[in-house]
């Protein structure tokens, strides 16, 4: 193990490496006193560079007499066993939640895109409601991040749709629980909003500062279980003349978030506007922040318009196959469509 | 937040000290890619703690890694801004805002499926061809919104950005006689037209200038209300100029939201129309593939129409109100909101302005809210050129008496 892999500033490096300490071995049996002699540094900053030292190889031995094999790695069959307790977050329609296998997963990110109109931040709004549906009801019982880049957040719109969404509660309790009064827990449509986190960016400095600043958050507010940024590309998209810093910087970002999704078991919704792009002799349309973004998210769901309907449609997935389906934006938020034209299609 | 400097953000001293040494001094940065390269040769330019990656940090810095990334985080929680919970939005905009932040547009219908009219803190868009009625429905907002609080108006100044010069003083009068209160009031008429400021940029640059000003202003003026009319037009004058790549208006779509939600007023700009080309795109690649089993839009086959601003615009406004003529007659539909249901309302211009022929709306089925419909009916044109002319004759009667010069003007 070389002294060049440790984490420590270059000055330090340099100083290590010209003073003969190569390894981690040739550090190990130090003293503090005797490398701060011998690099010409105060005696806290070799303590500093010993316990860095220490640290790796320690980890190191861990590894090897561990039984993973690998550190960090999971067996495709924990995976699997994982996967199949995953909870889901409803989007309110059925034939969404069909083609996405219970609705939007925790644990994942999901990119939803489409053009303007069609519903994206009704979506969002109405995932950060629903995320709170009581497990009673076959939700989650958490709460959620809103992040609002666009300025498109209507606080009117999110206490219509917690209206509805406590107005169905009241309904589910009446159709099948008429006997056991002791388990209702309805929520006033308030409260709903009361579990809203609304964070408005209004720079892109302050959107990867907030998504850097949400892993402490998160852990001081442990029952948030959906991050909605609304939407990824604002910020991205104007004024920016630098589009290598700007897939650094997406790219980062993307990472931080599926970091976040696994560590804290939540979902991660990423709303994308669209643009057109040429392609074989037409133009077409396609979401925003080109190509290497698009790889950025597990699933991707393209939200369009078929005639006078709305159909959302699963463009990528690691285990579902594309499929779209309809839903209609109705005044209580997103539901299925109207009944004479419910289908599923599969393509 | 983002521009606040790093010594004031609390970092334990020594990493304040390095990262002031080296000339971070805010979280804001331009060019920061440009600015790590600069650092090797020349450690003084100004850059952003957070567009660097954190090697890339130990490097400029010259510290560890977990010195840095305890950095970043303590930056990033400091730039951060402040999180409310939806529930206290709400209470904050009902107690705060005058008539619950919507500023009403008078037509009862449209006012109610807006939910009580423009709302305040967003961009709304008008959108139709010429001649549909756009420049007289701002001409009322502004109207509307100078008008004293006591007869249901904001009570402040209006911004009028008016590109193509078609800001006419009849038109301000032409609402007025549809407030025969206010009209026959002795100077109120002149204290409302004064309220209303015109500002007239000839280019784009112009523009941008008169709209850093106009940020000074809001506070100062108590504007209530601003209005570009239109901002295809700026943009028009431009197309040719830089890489395709970048949106002409990238910068303006952004201040201009900033500015609505900033001093929370409401914002409205118009947008032209144009012919549809015949490769518009409109489908996605996975469409492509299975047309035949999509249903053909019939909408694509009547219209031909589109907004002149692309898609990109689109997306940055809250609100956007589609007027056309269909059958002959002219609608206002509400083609985007994130509130409202798509709703059209079938509407008439007369010499007291624009109003509502039925206050029940007719419901819009999915795609055709956003279609621009345009058939020319020319009895309508004349009966508009009709008023017009009227309206000017009675305007410079009106004033020409008040100054005692009939006989030299006419």
């Amino acid at each position: 193990m070389e002294v060049s892999t440790l984490p420590i500033s270059a000055s330090h490096r340099g100083k290590l490496i010209s003073s003969g300490y190569t390894s981690l071995s040739s550090l190990s049996s130090v003293s503090p006193s005797r490398l701060s002699q011998d690099l010409k540094i105060s005696e806290n900053e070799a303590v500093e560079i010993l316990k860095v030292a220490s640290r790796r190889s320690g980890s190191e031995k861990i590894e090897n007499g561990n039984h993973a094999i690998m550190n960090g790695a999971q067996t495709a069959w924990d995976m699997l066993r994982e996967e199949e307790s995953s909870v889901c977050i409803t989007t309110s329609c059925s034939d969404v939640d069909v083609i996405l296998g219970g609705g939007i997963r925790c644990k994942e990110v999901t990119e939803i895109g489409g053009v303007p109109g069609i519903g994206k931040t009704q979506l969002g709004i109405q995932l950060a409601v629903n995320v709170q549906i009581p497990s009673g009801y076959g939700g989650l019982g958490g709460k959620a991040i809103y992040i609002d880049t666009e300025g498109s957040f209507m606080v009117e719109r999110a206490l219509q749709i917690a209206e509805a969404c406590a107005q169905d509660m009241v309904e589910y309790d009446n159709l099948l629980r008429k006997d056991s009064q002791a388990c209702r827990v309805i929520k006033q449509p308030k409260a709903f909003l009361e579990n809203i986190f609304y964070f408005r960016i209004c720079t892109y400095t302050e959107q990867i500062a907030v998504i850097n600043y949400l892993e402490k958050f998160i852990s001081e507010h442990k029952d948030v279980k959906v991050v909605i940024v609304d939407s990824i590309t604002f910020h991205f998209r104007q004024d920016f003349e630098d589009m290598a810093l700007r897939t650094r910087l997406l790219g980062g970002m993307a990472l931080k978030l599926m970091k976040l999704a696994k560590q804290f078991k939540l979902a991660v919704v990423l709303l994308n506007q669209v643009t057109t792009k040429y392609n074989e002799g037409s133009f077409q349309l396609t979401l925003a922040l080109g190509d290497s973004w698009s790889h950025a998210s597990t699933n991707r769901i393209i939200l369009h318009w078929n005639g006078d309907e709305r159909y959302a449609y699963l463009d990528k997935s690691p285990s579902l196959r594309s499929a779209s389906a309809p839903y209609a934006v109705t005044g209580k938020g997103i539901r299925n469509a109207a009944p004479n034209c419910k289908r599923v299609k599969l393509m | 937040m983002a521009n606040k400097p790093i010594s004031e953000m609390g970092l334990p001293r020594s990493t304040a000290n390095v990262f002031a040494a080296r000339n971070i001094v805010t979280a804001k940065v331009w060019r920061a890619v440009a600015a790590a390269v600069f650092v090797q040769e020349n450690v003084s330019d100004v850059m952003d703690a957070l567009s660097l990656s954190e090697f890339e940090l130990m490097e400029v810095l010259d510290v560890g890694l977990e010195e840095v990334t305890r950095a970043v985080a303590h930056v990033s929680e400091i730039s951060c801004p402040p999180y409310q919970t939806a529930l206290s939005l709400l209470e904050q905009r009902n107690q705060n805002e005058y008539l619950a932040g919507h500023l009403p547009t008078r037509l009862k219908g449209l006012d109610a499926a807006l939910f009580g009219g423009i709302p305040f803190g967003v961009v709304t868009e008008l959108v139709g061809p010429a001649g549909i009625g756009k420049t007289q429905f701002c001409l009322k907002l502004a109207l509307l919104a100078s008008l004293p609080t006591s007869y249901g108006g904001l009570g402040g100044r209006v911004i009028y950005v008016d590109v193509e010069s078609k800001f006419s003083s009849k038109g301000i009068e032409m609402g007025l006689s549809s407030f025969p209160e206010i009209f026959h009031m002795e100077g109120l008429a002149q204290e409302m037209a004064g309220r209303i400021l015109v500002l007239r940029p000839a280019s784009l640059s112009e523009f941008t200038e008169s709209l850093q000003h106009i940020k000074v202003s809001l506070l100062q003026h108590n504007v209530k209300l601003l209005i570009i009319d239109s901002m295809a037009a700026l943009a028009s004058g431009e197309y040719d100029l830089g890489p395709p790549k970048h949106h002409p208006l990238g910068w303006h779509i952004s201040f201009i939201k900033s500015l609505a939600e900033c001093y929370r007023i409401p914002v409205v700009v118009t947008n032209q129309v144009r012919s549809q080309s015949r490769d518009e795109a409109s489908r996605y690649l996975f469409q492509e593939q299975s047309r035949a089993e999509t249903i053909e839009d019939p909408s694509n086959f009547n219209s031909h129409l589109v907004a002149a601003l692309g898609i990109h615009w689109a997306h940055a406004v809250t609100i956007r109100l589609v007027l056309e003529f269909r059958s002959g007659q002219r609608v206002i539909k509400i083609a985007k909101s994130s509130i409202s249901p798509s709703m059209g309302f079938y509407f008439s211009i007369t010499s007291s302005g624009i109003s509502l022929l039925d206050d029940e709306g007719v419901e819009m089925m999915g795609p055709e809210a956003n279609t621009i419909s345009w058939q020319v009916i020319n009895g309508i044109f004349m009966s508009i050129m009709q008023a017009t002319v009227a309206l000017l004759i009675m305007i410079v009667k009106c004033c020409n008496e008040k100054n005692g010069k009939m006989e030299q003007a006419m």
